[in-house]
């Protein structure tokens, strides 16, 4: 029985294929060269991984896909609150491409991307330039220092780390909290949203808090926050902090950061003037580098809009775009960035074998908070398209936990588990 | 013996998925995928003890009979049955998308991946 491209087609378009277990159709289609497409996909962090494995699993192997990543090695954001909380270390949560790799037969490169030619259908790297059918920018979020040039350089950073982009800043600031005297004050902020992980600074204050509670019981924590309010879990954040941490954590809506004086660790707001023993500045957030680079964000709004069906940019043709850059009333969770990878890898494949992509993608995502080394809280909501809207939309039924619980805990830690698997094997 | 066990081992160890013949199979498929977060590639949950306890056991969704996925999830959306947190997706997906998903993952092939294992972290890794 010979099996070609034809076939592929008909296998995904007509589903011809029921009860065929896709590793032996896989294996016919590497057998049956060239390739239908190829993808080059910039960026092996949730999304970019994401769809990478996708990709060759849904095209059966016949769409070639090339991974351009700097770094070697996948650190979670996912959990690494917990490293400063003193529950797990970043080699936990550190993981390598091997699996990914050889179980899926991805190309993979080692270096940094200079330009995009979209005209040319071109990368240029350090090291070489690559050509693409389409290619998928997953880069994550880059920081603006626009406001604060203060803290741009590295050797700021290594005073003042932001800790935002897991790896060696959360290390170091867990170093700077087991170093604080006790009595010390902890200060961060949380800058204008959108940023990446909405929950996230307000489960840094209880992972913070948790540990200072065990072992330096007269610390404080001053939270700046530049928004009007808690903006995720609000109810369930506040009442850990006043049950779990009392006295501990002093609140301050309405306090963007607007100075920042490294030598003696000195925050400004509009109303304040903050010393700290250990600062935590996360700058404003913005699509990463590279989609600056490629023009897929417009002047005066710093994110990528897409076609959400797809999410190929609405700038710049072939070129989709993943994760925590894209525009959208969506949270920037890496659960969200896994949802999006895999709607636009099952897009690209049906286009690729000349089909329409899926007009009514839904898909769910659930996002848990750790209140203490032990307990967590969910949000969760299925997100549907709106085809009036052209959006992503929140189903009816989502919500939050009615409170954290140490069963929620094991459910969280069960969830890094899968996700990661699912991400790099 | 061993080495027909290794054999078995490494050509599970892949993901692998069976196609499913509905009226919008790439719908379903990626709507499934979404469920991978807690559930796993293709519904096969990464699992400590092999799901030996019953939260565990309940993450396994490859190869689960299609009328007990039906039952507990349309149980989920009504509220007749208590969750932890999948009422709020039972809630959110429509009965057509809740059959589709019993149907799918009902064909799935079980299989016990193992976790991912963690590594020292690099002195040279950005950030």
């Amino acid at each position: 029985m010979q099996i070609n491209r034809r076939d592929f087609v008909k296998l995904t378009g007509a589903g011809l294929g029921l009860g065929l277990a896709n590793a032996s159709w896989s294996a016919f289609a590497r057998a049956t060269k060239p390739p239908i497409g190829r993808v080059v996909i910039i960026g092996g962090g949730y999304a970019g991984a994401t769809a990478a494995k996708y990709l060759r699993l849904w095209s059966l192997g016949a769409i070639e896909v090339i991974m351009v990543e700097a770094n070697q090695q996948f650190v979670s954001c996912p959990l690494s609150n917990l490293v400063l909380g003193g529950s797990k270390s970043i080699n936990d949560l550190t993981f390598g491409y091997d699996a990914l790799k050889a179980n899926h037969g991805i190309q993979w490169v080692h270096d940094t991307v200079t330009a995009v030619d979209p005209d040319a259908k071109k990368i240029t790297m350090l090291r070489g330039s690559l050509t693409y059918d389409r290619l998928i920018v997953a880069p994550g979020v880059d920081f603006i220092y626009d406001d604060l040039p203060q803290l741009a350089s590295a050797e700021a950073q290594q005073q003042i780390p932001h800790a935002w982009k897991a790896g060696w800043q959360t290390v170091n600031l867990r170093k700077q909290l087991e170093a604080m005297p006790d009595g010390g004050v902890f200060v961060m902020n949380v800058p204008k949203a959108p940023y990446r992980c909405p929950p996230g600074p307000y489960e840094r204050v209880c992972q913070v808090a948790s540990y200072l509670k065990a072992h330096k019981p007269r610390s404080k924590i001053i939270m700046l926050d530049a928004n009007a309010e808690i903006i995720s879990k609000k109810g369930l954040f506040t009442k850990a902090w006043a049950n779990l941490y009392p006295g501990i954590v002093d609140y301050r809506p309405d306090s963007a950061v607007t100075s920042v004086d490294v030598a003696t660790k000195t925050v400004t707001t509009d109303f304040d003037k903050v010393s700290a023993d250990v600062l935590n500045i996360i700058p404003p957030q913005r699509a990463g580098k590279i989609a600056q680079i490629a023009n897929l964000t417009e002047k005066d709004y710093p994110w990528c809009e897409v076609n959400f069906l797809t999410y190929e940019s609405k700038l710049v043709q072939n070129v989709h775009v993943l994760g925590d850059s894209v525009a959208a009333g969506l949270p920037k969770s890496a659960h969200m960035a896994t949802n999006q990878a895999k709607v636009c890898a099952n897009a690209i494949v049906q286009l690729m074998a000349g089909l329409a992509p899926d007009s009514a993608p839904v898909f769910a995502n659930t996002c848990y908070s750790f209140v203490t080394d032990k307990s967590a809280m969910h949000v969760a909501n299925v997100y549907r398209y709106d085809e009036a809207k052209k959006i992503m939309i929140s189903a009816e039924g989502g919500g939050v936990s009615l409170a954290p619980s140490d069963k929620e805990g094991e459910y969280a830690a069960s969830w890094a588990q899968n996700i990661w698997t699912d991400v790099l094997t | 013996m061993m080495g027909l066990a290794t054999l078995l081992i490494t050509s599970v160890a892949r993901a692998t998925e069976v196609f499913v013949l509905s009226a919008n199979p790439s719908h379903i498929r990626a709507l499934a995928a979404s469920c991978a977060a807690c559930h796993g590639t293709f519904g096969n949950a990464v699992v400590p003890n092999g799901g030996g306890n019953g939260v565990d056991k309940a993450k396994l969704l490859a190869g689960i009979d299609k009328t007990d996925f039906l039952t507990k999830m349309l149980a989920f959306k009504s509220g007749e049955r208590e969750a932890t947190v999948m009422h709020r997706h039972a809630r959110g997906l429509n009965t057509q998308e809740i059959e589709g998903l019993a149907t799918y993952f009902s064909a799935q092939i079980p299989r016990q991946p193992s976790a991912l294992p963690s590594q020292v972290l690099n002195k040279n890794h950005a950030n």
